[in-house]
């Protein structure tokens, strides 16, 4: 018992991201109506985010910009890695974030051609409609 | 269905969080995602690329090819709201419009005829609202400074947090206000659909077209060193300067880009009235 303390404290990023990751499946699972369902991918979207971000993180170190660069002065001196946090999944996670926004602007548009055509948004009449027309 | 998913998901989340015993402790320097390639980016970014900060060095120049599909991507996206949406509305009836200095409502009952000078006049339909004084002006003082503020978030994406997507949104932030504050008729008088494509497809253009023009002076596609042959700049900053370029190109994109899907979204295609 005390060791899974200690793994939920060293770790306890990636369990509140994971929490989140599975409220965001069981949205997309489980709600009616599409708009729940899209909302959920979004927190789901939004957590695998956080997820990689909180990866790039070390201990006592300061966001990825070199200080003194823009004198010129930091090119003589020696940049240590330890003292910057990874930029890499900050930029892996710029473009997941553009990919998000431009899913959900395409998703609401179907949305709205859903409604347009069957009236409804909840899933459950969707599928009786379709299977009338 | 309802039990199904939540059995599901406490079975993923549990084996999910089973796995995070493997991961490395937060904060940890010594984690494998910090090896390899990222000490290369840290210690040699700002010797290479001349760009202090680092995610962008890495976005627009080590990364450059695939922040250009990511452009792409968004271009992708806002043609296709156009494509899904947009349907052109026929005028069958008259239209009654006001006269916005002085009250007077005029009627006009043939569907062809338009107005002379339609700037002093505002459509008048099932979704019109009154003059909101206090609105209207606090965002007419606003949204220039917005715009500035994101034209200095994408120019100081090498010294600060900030780049071409960061700026572009904030500037397609500032138009969609600009729709919300006023109407949408008179957000896309300022700014016409026409207009809007046009920059979508100059952004992802500036940034193709940098890239053939480095292979065209003799480097590979987005090799920015190749730039001092037309550039009047010290090889020492040329990379950044090439970046700054990119990153104006993605900036357009994205603002246009936003503002299509919001248009879009918000007036079902029709264009004729908003939010």
């Amino acid at each position: 018992m005390p060791d899974l303390l200690t793994e939920i404290v060293n770790k306890y990023n990636y369990w509140l991201y994971i929490i989140l990751m599975m409220i965001g499946l069981y949205a997309m699972i489980a709600k009616n109506n599409l708009i729940k369902k899209l909302v959920g991918m979004n927190i789901f979207q939004t957590a695998i985010i956080l997820f990689f971000i909180s990866m790039g993180y070390k201990d006592n170190a300061t966001i990825p910009i070199i200080m003194g660069g823009h004198g010129g002065e930091a090119a003589h001196k020696t940049i240590e890695a330890s003292q910057y946090i990874n930029p890499l999944p900050h930029v892996l996670m710029l473009t997941a974030i553009v990919v998000s926004v431009a899913t959900l602007g395409v998703a609401l548009a179907l949305i709205i051609l859903i409604y347009q055509r069957y009236q409804t948004l909840e899933e459950d009449e969707l599928r009786m409609r379709v299977k009338q027309k | 269905m309802k039990q199904l998913g939540l059995i599901i998901v406490i079975i993923c989340g549990g084996l999910l969080l089973y796995a995070t015993q493997d991961f490395p402790a937060w904060g940890d320097p010594t984690a494998p995602v910090h090896t390899h390639l990222s000490p290369h980016f840290i210690t040699e970014g700002l010797h290479e690329t001349g760009a202090p900060n680092l995610v962008t060095a890495v976005l627009a120049d080590y990364r450059g090819y695939d922040t250009m599909f990511e452009t792409v991507v968004v271009f992708c996206a806002g043609i296709a709201c156009i494509l899904l949406l947009r349907t052109f509305v026929q005028r069958t009836r008259g239209r009654e419009y006001r006269h916005t200095p002085t009250g007077v409502v005029l009627h006009i009952q043939d569907p062809d005829k338009d107005l002379n000078n339609p700037r002093e006049f505002e459509l008048i339909d099932n979704m019109w609202v009154p003059h909101d004084l206090i609105i209207k002006t606090v965002s007419r003082m606003l949204i220039p400074f917005i715009q500035i503020f994101a034209l200095y978030v994408v120019a100081h994406g090498d010294f600060s947090p900030g780049g071409g997507f960061q700026g572009g949104v904030i500037f397609g932030a500032s138009l969609i206000l600009l729709a919300l504050s006023f109407d949408l008729r008179s957000s896309l008088r300022r700014i016409s659909e026409k207009m809007l494509g046009i920059l979508s497809a100059l952004g992802v253009i500036i940034y193709s077209g940098i890239g053939i023009a480095c292979m065209l002076l003799g480097g590979n596609f987005l090799d920015y060193g190749r730039l001092t042959a037309i550039l009047p700049v010290d090889p020492d900053h040329i990379r950044a300067m090439g970046m700054l370029g990119v990153e104006i190109g993605v900036g357009f994109a994205v603002m246009a880009v936003m503002v299509i899907i919001y248009t879009n979204i918000a007036s079902q295609g029709r264009h004729q009235q908003g939010l």
